[in-house]
């Protein structure tokens, strides 16, 4: 069932507590009604108080809950039944750690691709727990260059630890499929838009994530290196992942503060896995707002403007710094 | 004068009394340097004047950044871009030092502001820009400055329509910059493109080390790829893939020849032979002239 993160663990407390009194309480013994209001009462500002203020590693461990939606789980609450899945690189084979396909959403036709997570260990080996191969990355080339032609805006979803780092990615070019994402994104002639939903791990999820809009979901992480990488490089001892997750400041707020997303998309309370519907109307809302204006700029314009807005980032000593924005 | 700006003006102006083997080298050099192909200890003097070629081995070690810019280069035609340009610290990163500190023991010991210096060069006679990474500054790792500075580099080939040559060396990207290093993937990248779309040829020369974010974008975006012989080039590196998959890994893995044969590389290329070999892809690509 559902994992529990040890900061849910006050608010699991009282929900359990509350269907302790309803079993009670059907069984018509006692009236407990007003028990039970009060009891619910509390979680929702509980809730608030735990969620506003979750340190960099607990974000972490939402952000890679195993019941957080995945790339076809939001494909399928946003298009429906109108959505054609995609497979292939065609040069070496099928990633399963990327999906794509086109779909509508609300009549408009696009090109969806993301980061593919499973939902138990199981479908997890399966989809290698979203790290993808070359294949995969070059698949996800593949479908934009067909975005390009039938002119359709694309869509990216990311969540991934990162790029897998084993010895057939290394063969066949992880290096290279990576560096040709980034480079193709930065010029592809139609609206691009990139949805940070759950882990954004390194060069792995930029290879997805160029885009002319890019959003956060409030627990999503979206960072150079993993907190567990960095505290074993730079602290020499991976036990320091805490300290590591707060200083490589990778929170949806942080990267709002640093200009480097343009939004942060709410969660339902407690974290999209809690809600997946309502997670899903949330990327929806935010596609439907922002594809009609991104589609009225001519392609010229949309890939200058694109290009700039990744070459403008850095921070050079010297600089009037940019605080409290 | 500081050993920088006499390097400075040996490199970039007329020194014509220096010997060309005398290739300016590191600020407080090691006197004995140890091969890491045949384990034989050299005399740093002997291996500057070798080009970092190990005496009785041949092994490629690492070029200091200034060694490698006299190599490729004609006497003093380089002409640097934006070389004061340093860093700042966006997160306010500690570990166990703070960035600034880093970065300022960086400076100290390589006489650099950053892991990349670019420029204007002379090839055997074709102008060109040149990019050199620095792997003693900091590993040679990709943070704003070294992506601002490659960027800014592409660009000018792109307007001027001057071919660019960047040679990497780099274990990755520069963590204490977060987020703001990942994104300079993005921005090197987009910049190669760039030059690809103003049709003017990128070479990339790969040395040992090129890994990671550098690896995983602009580095192997050249029209043309060349790397050292024994060159590590990777995405992940040999300890992460053994740690991940669980089982060795086999000799000469992830090295140049592997990518070679792998298809990544267009060929491999000896150092005594490299700044020719740049220049004779040139000439070729300007129709013979
Ligand atoms: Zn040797």
């Amino acid at each position: 069932m559902a994992l529990e993160l040890d900061f849910e663990k006050p608010i699991i407390e009282i929900e359990k507590r509350i269907e302790d009194l309803k079993v009670i309480s059907d069984a018509g013994h006692v009236d407990l009604t007003e028990e039970i209001a009060l009891l619910s009462s509390k979680i929702e500002p509980l809730k608030k108080e735990i969620y506003n203020n979750l340190e960099s590693w607990q974000v972490a461990k939402l952000a890679r809950h195993i019941d957080r939606p995945s790339t076809l789980e939001y494909v399928k609450h946003i298009c429906g039944d109108d959505f054609v899945e995609m497979h292939g690189d065609r040069l070496f084979g099928d990633d399963p750690a990327i999906v794509g396909g086109i779909g509508l959403i609300d009549g408009r036709s696009v090109m969806i691709i993301g980061h593919q997570k499973g939902c138990d260990t199981q479908t997890n080996i399966y989809r290698n727990f979203g790290m993808p191969h070359p294949e995969g990355y070059r698949k996800a080339l593949r479908l934009m260059r067909f975005a390009e032609q039938f002119n359709m805006p694309v869509v990216t979803f990311i969540d991934t630890p990162g790029a897998f780092p084993g010895i057939g990615a290394e063969e066949r070019g992880q290096s290279e499929a990576i560096a040709k994402n980034l480079a193709e994104m930065s010029a592809l002639r139609v609206p691009i838009i990139c949805f940070i939903t759950g882990e954004g791990g390194s060069g792995g999820a930029l290879a997805l994530g160029v885009g002319d809009k890019v959003f956060m979901f409030e627990f999503s992480i979206y960072s150079v290196i993993s907190a567990e990488g960095c505290a074993a490089i730079l602290w020499n001892d991976p036990n320091k992942a805490k300290e590591a997750a707060s200083a490589l400041k990778f929170k949806s707020t942080d990267l709002l503060k640093a200009g480097i997303i343009d939004e942060i998309l709410n969660e339902p309370l407690g974290g999209a896995h809690r809600d997946h519907k309502k997670a899903a109307e949330e990327i929806k809302k935010t596609i439907l707002k922002y594809l009609p204006t991104l589609i009225a700029v001519s392609a010229d314009n949309l890939i200058e403007e694109r290009y700039n807005r990744f070459r403008r980032i850095g921070k050079f000593a010297g600089e009037e710094e940019q605080e409290n924005g | 004068m500081g050993w920088f700006d006499k390097l400075r003006s040996k490199t970039a102006k007329s020194q014509e009394d220096q010997p060309k083997q005398e290739a300016p080298s590191q600020k407080t050099p090691d006197l004995w340097k140890k091969c890491p192909g045949c384990g034989e200890t050299i005399l740093t003097k002997d291996l500057v004047r070798n080009l970092f070629l190990c005496v009785k081995c041949d092994y490629h070690m690492r070029m200091p950044v200034w060694d490698r810019v006299a190599l490729l280069s004609d006497d003093n035609s380089f002409v640097e871009f934006n070389q004061e340009l340093k860093s700042a610290d966006p997160l306010k990163f500690v570990d166990s030092k703070e960035y600034p500190q880093r970065i300022a023991e960086a400076i100290e010991k390589t006489d650099a502001f950053d892991a990349a210096m670019t420029g204007y060069v002379q090839i055997d006679g074709i102008k060109a820009i040149l990019g050199v990474m620095n792997f003693e500054f900091m590993g040679g790792s990709m943070g704003s400055v070294v992506g601002e500075k490659l960027a800014e580099a592409l660009e000018r080939g792109a307007s001027e329509k001057t071919p660019v040559v960047i040679v990497a060396t780099s274990g990755g990207a520069r963590m204490q910059e977060g987020i703001f290093s990942l994104m300079q993937m993005a921005k090197t990248s987009a910049a190669v493109k760039k030059l690809n779309a103003a049709k003017v040829p990128f070479i990339s020369i790969l040395t040992d080390p090129t890994t990671g974010g550098v690896s995983a974008s602009f580095a192997s975006l050249g029209d043309f790829n060349i790397a050292e012989p024994g060159a590590l080039i990777c995405f992940a590196g040999p300890r992460v893939i053994e740690q991940t998959i669980r089982q060795k890994l086999p000799e000469g893995f992830q090295k140049s020849k592997f990518l070679l044969e792998h298809g990544m590389l267009d060929c491999i290329v000896h150092r005594r032979t490299l700044k020719k070999q740049i220049a004779k892809i040139l000439h070729i690509l300007n129709n013979g002239r």
